[in-house]
């Protein structure tokens, strides 16, 4: 118990040098570039691993916070290359329109980056704090989230003046002053995304270690039982939530400079599915399983979906299917399944322990 | 430990017009195993689930000068009432430790949360001596037995510091000497705290009760020692077939 968070702060080590330091050297440039995409979903995946592994919540709808992140950036990149112009699609529709207000701050480089960090902690907050409050989990939650994703995506389609609709918005020619079609600086976009994803595992390592994980576990195994040791868990929920929604956000931020464009079929309800199936895969309530995950189906679909983009989806399924079937805590429990045969890990002893107590019951 | 007392005066709990308990008033005060027992359905869960703020109730539940009827679940609990359920209810995948020091963070600010544990609290130490877990600091609460996860619950409350301690059938399922041995344990905890026991165990009731309330139909049917509430015709006359089981052996 004492010894193991140190290994896992060597295996964060491991992977920071894997992405940091050896990608980079072997990778060619469009495979790093798709590495980044897959970081993104990653950071967004650690998030869910927190709040869907650890805290039960089943966030369906990470589209949302991913989309505050993405379009916030994607606005500030939008209008970083357009100048003192109207953004080139607007002008399409009308030549005359003025830039719609919202999009006015965020011409600040300050203000968006502050927008990426407090918009998804704002409407995770009351988004959570509403329902958490009201006691919706369970499917009420997953479906509630899910339903939002769906809203959001239908009203950036519905609104293509304002926001580029289902085109989404692309074309982005800088990012903070540096130019995006430069090798060099689409290197350092990767490694901001790479460095992102190893402080996320840095704060959920953390989070996992400390007394608020272990309280986080009760909370999702016995909600109730938590509220008679006196603590409210709609707090602990929150607490959990809002970090997961801040890093959804983050993730969606950096996928716009490295892949070049968003657009609602980034954010809505089956693209918020597919962040949670590499959760799924890799192991929700594992530490390096999410992230892992998320960077498998990326790659999977960056390959195997461009070579047999028929065929990708059926193998996605598939290995849901097998993964749900028969690795329910995902694939990160594989190692602990053949060790844990010699060792009797505690998750296969109960039912001895329950039968015998059964048993006493009968006989007293 | 304040000598303030529990006292509930006149608690009524109504489901959809059924009226489970109607009017029940008793008190308890620290030094004395208090019992609440009746039949099946005479509403003694629900005096406790009223009183721990899980059911609406009417009427009034006071630990000293402060009403605890209207106030949230865990706001109650941070007033110093404590509960243990029917069925042992622990953090199966948490180790005893770490259910213990679950227990223990009522006390310390929400901060503290994001720092993990170094050491053990030695109110925790205190605990499992008490309650005799000292020996499983790092097994998991759910490979524990029946009677051990009743006692990591107890454990709990001493863990936080509890001044009310209402117990929920402590000993269903226990063995004869884990009976024997909670009995005595309770008697301990008594001595400085407020605790009250709801069972169905008659024997358990004779051996350890200082006072015992008889709950029937939601009403308070008796009250007082256990020979004054053995005596009671009335209350023979609600077992039928068990008040042999009283009055006897």
């Amino acid at each position: 118990m004492t010894k193991k968070p140190w290994i896992s702060l060597g295996g964060i080590g491991v992977f920071a040098v894997l992405l940091l330091a050896v990608a980079p050297l072997v990778l060619t440039d469009h495979w790093l570039n798709n590495l980044g995409k897959y970081c993104c979903w990653a950071i967004a995946a650690v998030g869910i691993g927190l709040a869907w592994g650890r805290g039960g919540m089943l966030v369906m709808g990470q589209g949302v916070f991913f989309a505050l992140g993405a379009y916030s950036m994607a606005m500030h990149l939008t209008l970083e290359t357009a100048g003192d112009r109207i953004p080139a699609f607007m002008v399409l529709y009308d030549p005359l329109a003025p830039l719609p207000a919202f999009w006015e701050p965020f011409r600040g480089a300050g203000f968006t980056l502050a927008a990426i960090v407090l918009l998804p902690v704002v409407v995770a907050g009351a988004l959570g704090y509403a329902l958490f409050k009201r006691r919706v989990k369970g499917a009420y939650f997953a479906i509630l989230s899910q339903a939002l994703a769906v809203a959001l995506a239908v009203l950036i389609s519905s609104t293509i003046r304002e926001t580029g609709g289902d085109t989404g918005l692309s074309d982005f020619k800088y990012f903070f002053g540096f130019v995006l079609n430069d090798p060099a600086n689409r290197q350092m976009v990767y490694l901001i995304a790479a460095g992102l994803l190893i402080v996320c595992l840095l704060a959920v390592w953390q989070f996992y270690r400390s007394r608020f994980g272990e309280l986080l576990i009760a909370t999702r195994d016995a909600e109730e039982r938590v509220r008679f040791l006196g603590y409210d868990p709609a707090n602990v929920k929150l607490v959990a939530f809002v970090v997961s929604a801040l890093m959804a956000s983050i993730g969606g931020a950096l996928f716009v400079p490295i892949v070049g464009i968003i657009t609602p079929a980034e954010i809505g309800a089956a693209a918020s599915i597919l962040m949670i199936a590499g959760v799924a895969l890799g192991g929700r309530a594992s530490l390096f399983g999410p992230a892992l995950g998320a960077i498998a189906v990326g790659w999977g679909q960056s390959s195997l979906g461009s070579t047999w983009p028929d065929g990708w989806t059926y193998v996605l399924g598939l290995l849901f299917i097998v993964v749900i079937l028969f690795l329910p805590n995902g694939l990160s429990s594989l190692p602990a399944r053949f060790t844990g045969r010699a060792r009797r890990t505690p998750v296969e002893q109960p039912t001895p322990a329950i039968a015998a107590a059964e048993l006493e019951g009968v006989r007293s | 430990m304040t000598g303030a007392s529990l006292v509930v005066t006149d608690l009524r709990v109504e489901f959809s017009g059924f009226v489970a308990v109607g009017g029940v008033s008793f008190d308890a005060h620290p030094g004395e195993v208090r019992f609440l027992i009746g039949p099946n359905g005479a509403g003694k869960t629900t005096c406790i689930d009223a009183v721990t703020g899980l059911t609406k109730a009417t009427g009034s539940a006071r630990l000293g000068q402060t009403e605890l009827l209207g106030k949230q679940v865990h706001k109650i609990v941070r007033r110093g009432i404590g509960r243990t359920f029917q069925t042992a209810s622990v953090f199966d995948e948490l180790t005893v430790l770490q259910n213990l020091d679950i227990a223990a963070g009522l006390h310390r600010r929400s901060v503290s949360l994001l720092r993990a544990r170094r050491g053990i609290d030695p109110s925790i130490e205190r605990a499992l001596e008490e309650t005799g877990l000292t020996g499983e600091l790092t097994t998991p609460a759910g490979i524990l037995s029946y009677g051990q996860k009743q006692w990591l619950e107890i454990a709990m409350l001493l863990v936080q510091d509890a001044k009310v301690l209402l117990l929920d059938e402590p000993v269903a399922g226990m063995s004869q000497d884990e009976r024997t041995a909670t009995g005595e344990l309770l008697q301990r905890i008594a001595a400085k705290r407020i605790v009250l026991v709801v069972e169905h165990d008659m024997d358990f009731m004779r051996r350890f009760a200082t006072r015992v309330t008889v709950l029937h139909q939601g009403k308070v049917l008796s009250q007082g020692t256990v020979a004054e509430v053995q005596a009671d015709p009335q209350v023979q006359e609600v077992y039928l077939g068990t008040a042999d089981a009283i009055t006897e052996a």
